[in-house]
């Protein structure tokens, strides 16, 4: 075994790999929820579509992109590695514990939590990204040019209360993920110092919340402007 | 106080094992926790039960030797060893549920004793700096700042009674083997090896069957000596520096 | 029976360098020839395993805890003295040795004790070196307090849990060479007889405390690190597993015991609080510096104390009796440990004791924290403060501590010679196992330093000297001396299985414990000792004949453990009886009340008693035979301590 593998297989090797896309699964986000602001910007979803179109054909974008591909399923394949792991070094359990007197509900359920959050992931892309790349999707013209109209297939999806209310749903699930994910992925990378955990910790509290909430905000933007 | 304990008995590592129930009275708030078991067990021997069996020794909270799982936390309701774990932490009438570390790499050899030969393995492994007795620099050759010091003595006061690995959902053992590795790697003395020190301990670490950290800080939470995750963060910066730039392939 | 101490001729300063010069040294190929056991992994056992190890030594090393790291040693708090003069204030190796001989109260050898001071200094760059992170100033360098009265600042420290870092520095060398292959470990092992062949110690039998095996080693040397004895009195600092089966299987086979009556009790602990009460737990004698230690004038105002009637807070001051003070003006409540000690002991005596039990009197700070205030207090004392509101429950800025005395070290042992060598050629004590270096008593921080010096310093050194002069040959453990000591410890372990009495193990244990706590503990009578040891006699006929040990051998039994241990325990008691009855002298931790000055101080006799008391083993239930081996002071004039 070279010394990478070595490296990559051992417990430490697999936690780096979680910090390392978890980290970058953040950065995603922040684009990705940075670049949605748009939806609430009132213009019948031009500037949204044209962002859309943006981020399906530059070239720069769709490395990254594919970086982002990279990490969910690298995330997700070591997640369940790690679990297994982690499930065998306990074979006999506990009859009684008492868990929470020592760590937050969050930390100890960030499988299940991603577990949620990916079956969301899945719906999510099936809804919008799948459409965006292979489905039938209207154009529209804006300057001259023809563009695919996202927009009309976010809103039309939006009408519906079940879909809005697992949007709203999932982004609690993400949030709780959010909680521990942020600061642990630090941790791991051992960037620990006292002068700066204590900000991430407070940075990593506000980007918790404050992401779910604007992701959660926009499907319920979308329900309520296009009703009336 | 009149108590219900909840045991758990196992005659020895091949034995399944499972709960037995006992009463117990005339029990004084004043009592340590392992006093308690003591009154249990010369009970039990009166009555030619074999007494429950459990790993204790110096009962003042340093040697790391007692353990168990008390009502679903390591060493009972307060940061501390079970030794040093008073009957006034209890109620009258209170049922108590006691159960032994549990974690593949700790395995069960009587009732509420386990085997943590695997710690002495990870410190086997590089826990230590090489020098032979003898011919060393004078202890005041090389300054050592006083917070350094410290931050080493912190972490080396472990007493590797394995409350982490117990506490931690995954049994992982990384508070204990960090701690070591802080230490050692903070010294000036203990930074020459501090490379292939921290590739080994985790490799034997791993290879004990402990699980991987979920930094849930369940393990510095009840860690008796109050260890702190910090020295987990470094030992990953130990590791990840080493790897990727020891001589070891 | 003549005793060889091989003290080495020569000027004091000389003896040690002359001695390393003229011992006989191992070809460096020839040492993975010779096999050594160590018995024991503390301080003195890890570090001697360890050393031997480095040396090429083949090292099998036991202990009967789970890890190593787990022996007593770890508990020990204060510091660990060495004569580095760091801090400029006079001190020097001549010092260090004349404070610990004239400390022991002139019962130990002039010549060990200056070897102990001289490699003091080599302790500190030792453990250092291991990364034990001791205290250090601002600057870098290391720190330094004093201790036990000490006039010169020597002690190097860890906080309060010196020992334990101590320790783990000895249990890391120890741990390399595990690695490295050179020591064979046998944790949960525990010794249960030696086994001599033509004079020679040559190996022992052990049982697996998990399976119960008794299982035979054979080696060139035995080394014997098992610590102290203190558990003979059931309650005392000591862990519960700390016991004297290996050595007292050791003196049957013919090692002598020195000196056993020497054992310390330190003034500062927690009372006991009941009969549940399984162990004591020191705290730092520190606070003393600050404390008024104090009981009621009068019984009855005791009495309802004890009841609980009236809190201490109460009692007026008029009824209060500061007893070290009243006695002692100039010293007060700063008197030395035995001194404390032995008077708290007469107060409770006289019904005058303030917990529920009635052994304990008032260590008070109501006066202190009126003086410097409650935080100047809690900077100093805030751990031990906190560790005693963990034990009782009690916070000791609101309402007196309560303290009484408890059993801490002792200073006999088994008899060695200036090569840690006892009378069994090859058999080897280290450490607190062995009488050598601390007399009749021993000063604070000198306990670590002795485990170390003997273990890293000493005995490598000084068994190359017998090693060197014995043959390479693998020892065989076929040699029917193996079988007969196996044979007789599994008919010791089935007779005790078999007696299916009807008390159980710590029943006895207790009963020995007050016996030798009332008769042979804090002070002494010629006529207490010869009812204690009547009544220990009838002891051990009830234990062989009443015990109850359940369970089998073939298993995890810590009934028949502790079983083993209290049967040599009541052995060892009766020993300790005759020993104290022989000195008929105070001196140190042995105070007789016949003897002592009319101020009530130990008063020696050096004239007859300045020797050590080394007994031979004459056969089961046969008198002991006493060996004498003169001490003699070349360097020191011995003098009368005095606190007046």
């Amino acid at each position: 075994m070279s010394w990478v593998t070595k490296t990559l297989s051992s417990t430490l090797g697999r936690k780096l790999i979680m910090a390392l896309t978890g980290l970058f699964l953040i950065l995603f986000l922040t684009g990705h929820v940075s670049g949605n602001l748009l939806l609430f910007k009132g213009d019948g979803g031009e500037a949204f579509n044209i962002y859309a179109k943006f981020m399906t054909t530059n070239p720069a974008v769709k490395l990254l992109s594919y970086v982002t591909y990279i990490s969910v399923i690298g995330h997700v394949i070591y997640s369940i590695i790690l679990t297994q792991v982690n499930k065998s070094s306990r074979p006999v359990g506990y009859a009684k514990s008492n868990a929470s007197k020592s760590s937050s509900t969050a930390s100890r359920n960030m499988g299940i939590l991603g577990t949620i959050i990916l079956i969301f992931l899945v719906i999510h892309m099936q809804s919008f990204w799948y459409q965006m790349h292979w489905g039938e999707v209207p154009f529209v013209t804006y300057d001259g040019e023809q563009y695919k109209d996202l927009f009309s297939i976010v809103t039309f999806a939006f009408q519906n209360e079940l879909m809005v209310a697992g949007y709203v749903v999932a982004m609690a699930f993400l949030s709780f993920h959010l909680s521990h994910g942020f600061a642990s992925a630090f941790q791991t990378l051992g960037l620990n110092h006292k002068k700066y955990t204590p900000a991430i910790e407070v940075l990593g509290r506000i980007y918790s919340i404050l992401v779910p909430i604007l992701f959660a905000s926009m499907p319920i933007y979308i329900y309520f402007t296009s009703q009336s | 106080m009149k108590l219900t304990l909840k045991i758990w008995r196992q005659k020895n590592a091949s034995d399944k094992g499972g709960f037995a129930t006992y009463p117990v009275d005339g029990i004084s708030t004043d009592m340590s926790f392992l006093e308690m078991l003591d009154v249990l067990n010369e009970g039990l021997t009166e009555k030619g039960e074999d007494p429950v069996h459990f790993d204790h020794d110096c009962r003042e909270g340093i040697c790391g030797m007692c353990s168990l799982y008390i009502n679903g936390n390591p060493h009972g309701p307060l940061q501390t060893t079970t030794c040093q774990l008073h009957m006034r932490s209890f109620s009258d009438g209170e049922t108590i549920t006691i159960e032994p570390w549990r974690a593949k790499a700790f395995p069960v050899v009587k009732d509420l004793v386990v085997n943590r030969s695997a710690f002495d393995r990870i410190i086997q492994a590089g826990g230590y700096v090489s020098v032979n007795t003898g011919g060393v620099p004078d202890a005041n050759e090389i300054p050592i700042p006083k917070t350094i010091a410290d931050e080493a003595f912190d972490a080396a006061t472990c007493i590797g009674c394995g409350a982490c690995v117990a506490a931690c959902k995954n049994a992982s053992a990384m508070l204990f083997t960090s701690a070591k590795i802080s230490q050692l790697a903070m010294l000036p003395q203990g930074k020459v090896e501090r490379k292939t020190r921290a590739e080994k301990m985790i490799a034997q670490m791993d290879a004990e069957g402990f699980g991987a950290c979920t930094n849930t800080g369940a393990c510095a939470a009840e860690c008796p000596k109050g260890i702190s995750l910090t020295n987990i963060a470094r030992m990953n910066r130990e590791y990840f520096s080493a790897v990727v730039s020891s001589d070891n392939m | 029976m003549i005793l060889d101490s091989k003290i080495p001729a020569g000027p004091l300063e000389e003896k040690w360098t002359k001695h390393k010069f003229n011992s006989k040294l191992v070809n460096p190929a020839n040492k993975r020839k010779y096999d050594v056991i160590v018995v024991g992994t503390g301080l003195a056992g890890a570090s001697a395993a360890a050393s031997l190890a480095e040396l090429g030594y083949n090292v099998k090393a036991f202990c009967f805890q789970d890890s190593p790291r787990r022996a007593h040693s770890i508990a020990a708090q204060g510091g660990i003295n060495a004569a580095k003069n760091y801090q400029n204030d006079g001190d020097s190796i001549f010092r260090l040795f004349y404070d610990t001989i004239k400390g022991g109260d002139y019962r130990s050898r002039e010549a060990n004790v200056y070897r102990l001071a001289q490699v003091s200094v080599n302790i500190i760059d030792q453990c250092v070196a291991q990364g034990v992170p001791f205290a250090r100033e601002y600057g870098g360098l290391l720190a330094n307090r004093s201790f036990g009265g000490a006039q010169v600042s020597r002690t190097f420290y860890a906080r309060g849990q010196t020992g334990q870092q101590l320790l783990l520095g000895a249990y890391s060398a120890l741990s390399r060479q595990v690695a490295n292959g050179k020591v064979k470990l046998f944790p949960r092992t525990e010794m249960m007889d030696l086994v001599t062949i033509d004079g020679h110690a040559r190996g022992i039998v052990t049982r697996n405390l998990i399976t119960g095996a008794i299982e035979t080693h054979a080696a060139h040397a035995v080394l014997l690190c098992t610590g102290g004895y203190g558990n003979v009195f059931f309650l005392s600092t000591n862990a519960m597993g700390s016991n004297v089966t290996a050595a007292w299987r050791a003196h049957k086979k013919g090692a002598l015991f020195a000196n056993p009556c020497f054992t310390q009790i330190h003034p500062t602990c927690i009372p006991v609080s009941g009969d549940h009460q399984s162990k004591l737990t020191l705290m730092s004698e520190s606070l003393r510096n600050d404390g008024r230690v104090w009981v009621p004038k009068t019984v009855e105002t005791a009495e309802k104390l004890r009841k609980k009637q009236i809190k201490p807070a109460d009692i007026k001051e008029e009824d209060r009796d500061y007893f070290l003070e009243r006695k002692y003006p100039s010293f007060g409540n700063l008197v030395p440990r035995d001194v404390a000690s032995r008077n708290a002991k007469y107060v409770c005596d006289e019904g005058r004791g303030v917990n529920e039990t009635g052994e304990a009197v008032f260590l008070d700070f109501r006066d202190a924290i009126a003086r410097d205030s409650e935080d100047t207090i809690r900077a100093r004392y805030g751990n031990l403060f906190d560790m005693y509101q963990q034990i009782t429950g009690e916070n000791p800025y609101k309402t007196p501590m309560m303290i009484y005395p408890a059993v801490h070290y002792t200073m006999g042992g088994l008899w060695v010679d200036y090569n840690l060598m006892t009378n069994i050629p090859g058999l080897y004590a280290l450490g607190e196992a062995n009488f050598s270096d601390h007399g009749a008593n021993r000063l604070g921080a000198s306990a670590l330093m002795q485990g170390l010096a003997d273990g890293y310093f000493v005995v490598p050194y000084t068994i190359g000297d017998y090693l060197a002069q014995t043959p390479p040959k693998k020892v065989d453990d076929s040699h029917p001396a193996f079988a007969e000591a196996v044979d007789k410890v599994k008919g010791g372990i089935n007779q005790l299985l078999n007696i299916k009495g009807s008390k159980t193990v710590d029943h006895f244990h207790k009963r020995l414990g007050k016996i030798m706590w009332n008769e042979c503990g804090m002070a002494r009578t010629a006529e207490g000792l010869k009812e204690a040891k009547k009544a220990i006699k009838a002891l051990k006929k009830e234990f062989w004949s009443d015990v109850k040990v359940l369970g089998e051998n073939e298993e995890l039994n810590q009934s028949l453990e502790k079983a083993n241990r209290v049967a040599d325990f009541i052995e060892l008691g009766e020993l300790m009886i005759d020993d104290a009855l022989n000195r008929n002298e105070s001196c140190g931790g042995h105070f007789r009340e016949e003897y002592q000055t009319p101020e009530g101080e130990a008063l020696r006799d050096d004239e007859n008693y300045a020797y050590v008391a080394a007994w031979k083993f004459m056969g089961e239930n046969q008198e002991e035979e006493l060996v004498k081996e003169p001490l003699e002071f070349e360097n020191v004039k011995l003098t009368q301590r005095s606190y007046k």
